[in-house]
């Protein structure tokens, strides 16, 4: 039972994909807005997200619609893992700021 | 003020939940009082700590130090639980027979005390970081200091006063069913948190998705409602699940259910060796 637990660790690990060989976004948070506020990504695609805070206070990027949470400290760069998305917009938002914070990310 | 008062209830909500099963859950237990309050101290330190030293996590482990963090408080609590729950399962009956004989409180394991206080104390930080990392920004972005010390203590006031009421409804349930309720309470706690960790792993890269959004219910329930995420909290709701966060909730509930089966088994039988040559 333990190794027939472990081997099933060791598959799923293994279906990771190497994390350099996925394309790269950027965003940038300054003056608590992001930037650009309308980020454009390839359907069904593994990508990693760059966000980097450009302010003096910390952000957290977040998002309910592809489930992902990170706090941004200030002037430091996070990086988040992505998708395989199906088509379609997704919504995130600083939860630190969610007046301003909004930003959308277009799959297609 | 709004903003802040409703970050921070947001926050604590998510603690004072998990505080107030591991509260029911050891109802009746002598110090019970003393290792929750002290859970809760120990977890406000732990969270002024972790905000001072976000800069350090976050870049260890190659930029996925938050993540990995993150997994890791979720698991040890996951860990914590499940010991808890398998012990009361063997210690449960006795721990009501013993109340109802008494009248009062009765001793309990002080190891599964401990995990508990642990459980407690973990919330508390994992939560608490972000508001003093959130309180700090706002201090340091020139928010006025009419909107935190209006909005702190409000938002404080409003989570733990959901707490509270959870609490005094969970209370009305008859005490021969109670520790039955608050172990399957705790069970799916520890099934909702796995889960959790799971998706801070993908997040980082560490494990496949297994198709992300497994199911999308957020047009019934969406997990930015206050609602949604106190059945994050309580039972692991996702209104957008990965494939490999459902694997983790049934493996998580399947092994605690199992383990609580065999101890209840384990220790009936043990019960029925020991009266047998009496009753011969």
């Amino acid at each position: 039972m333990l190794n027939r637990i472990c081997l099933c660790l060791l598959l799923a690990v293994s279906t990771v994909t190497w994390a350099a060989d996925l394309p790269e976004f950027r965003l940038t948070i300054k003056d608590q807005k992001f930037e650009p506020a309308q980020l454009t990504v390839p359907a069904n695609t593994q990508f990693k997200l760059r966000v980097t805070n450009a302010d003096t206070t910390p952000s957290e990027f977040e998002s309910n619609e592809f489930n992902r949470e990170k706090i941004v400290l200030p002037n430091s760069t996070i990086t988040v893992f992505i998708g395989p998305l199906d088509k379609g917009s997704y919504k995130f938002f600083d939860d630190f700021h969610q007046d301003t914070g909004k930003g959308v990310l277009i799959v297609e | 003020m709004l903003a802040v008062a409703l970050l921070v209830f947001r926050e604590v909500l998510e603690a004072a939940l998990i505080v107030t099963v591991v509260a029911a859950a050891t109802r009746g237990v002598v110090g019970r009082a003393r290792f929750i309050g002290g859970g809760i101290g120990l977890g406000i330190v732990g969270a002024i700590v972790v905000a001072l030293c976000a800069g350090v996590i976050e870049a260890a482990v190659g930029g996925s130090g938050q993540e990995l963090f993150n997994a890791c408080v979720l698991l040890a609590a996951v860990l914590m639980i499940g010991w808890h729950v398998i012990w009361m399962s063997s210690h449960g009956k006795q721990l009501v027979h013993e109340m109802q004989s008494v009248g009062h409180a009765v001793k309990a394991g002080s190891s599964s005390l401990v995990m508990l206080l642990a459980v407690v104390a973990l919330a508390v930080l994992r939560e608490g970081s972000e508001i003093v990392l959130f309180l700090y920004g706002m201090a340091a972005g020139g928010a006025g200091r009419a909107d935190l010390l209006l909005g702190v203590p409000f938002g404080i006031a409003g989570g733990v006063a959901v707490g509270f009421a959870l609490y005094f409804g969970l209370l009305r349930i008859p005490l021969r069913h109670f520790f039955t309720a608050t172990n399957w309470m705790l069970v799916l706690l520890a099934a909702g948190l796995a889960s959790s960790a799971a998706r801070f792993l993908i997040q980082a890269n560490w494990l496949p998705a297994w198709h992300n959004q497994f199911w999308n219910t957020s047009a019934l329930l969406d997990n930015g409602s206050v609602v949604g995420q106190a059945l994050h909290i309580l039972v692991g709701y996702d209104a957008r699940p990965a494939g490999m966060q459902i694997a983790f909730w049934l493996v998580t509930a399947g092994l605690l259910v199992c383990g609580m089966r065999w101890m209840t088994r384990g220790h009936s039988q043990r019960r029925s060796a020991v009266t047998q040559p009496v009753a011969t």
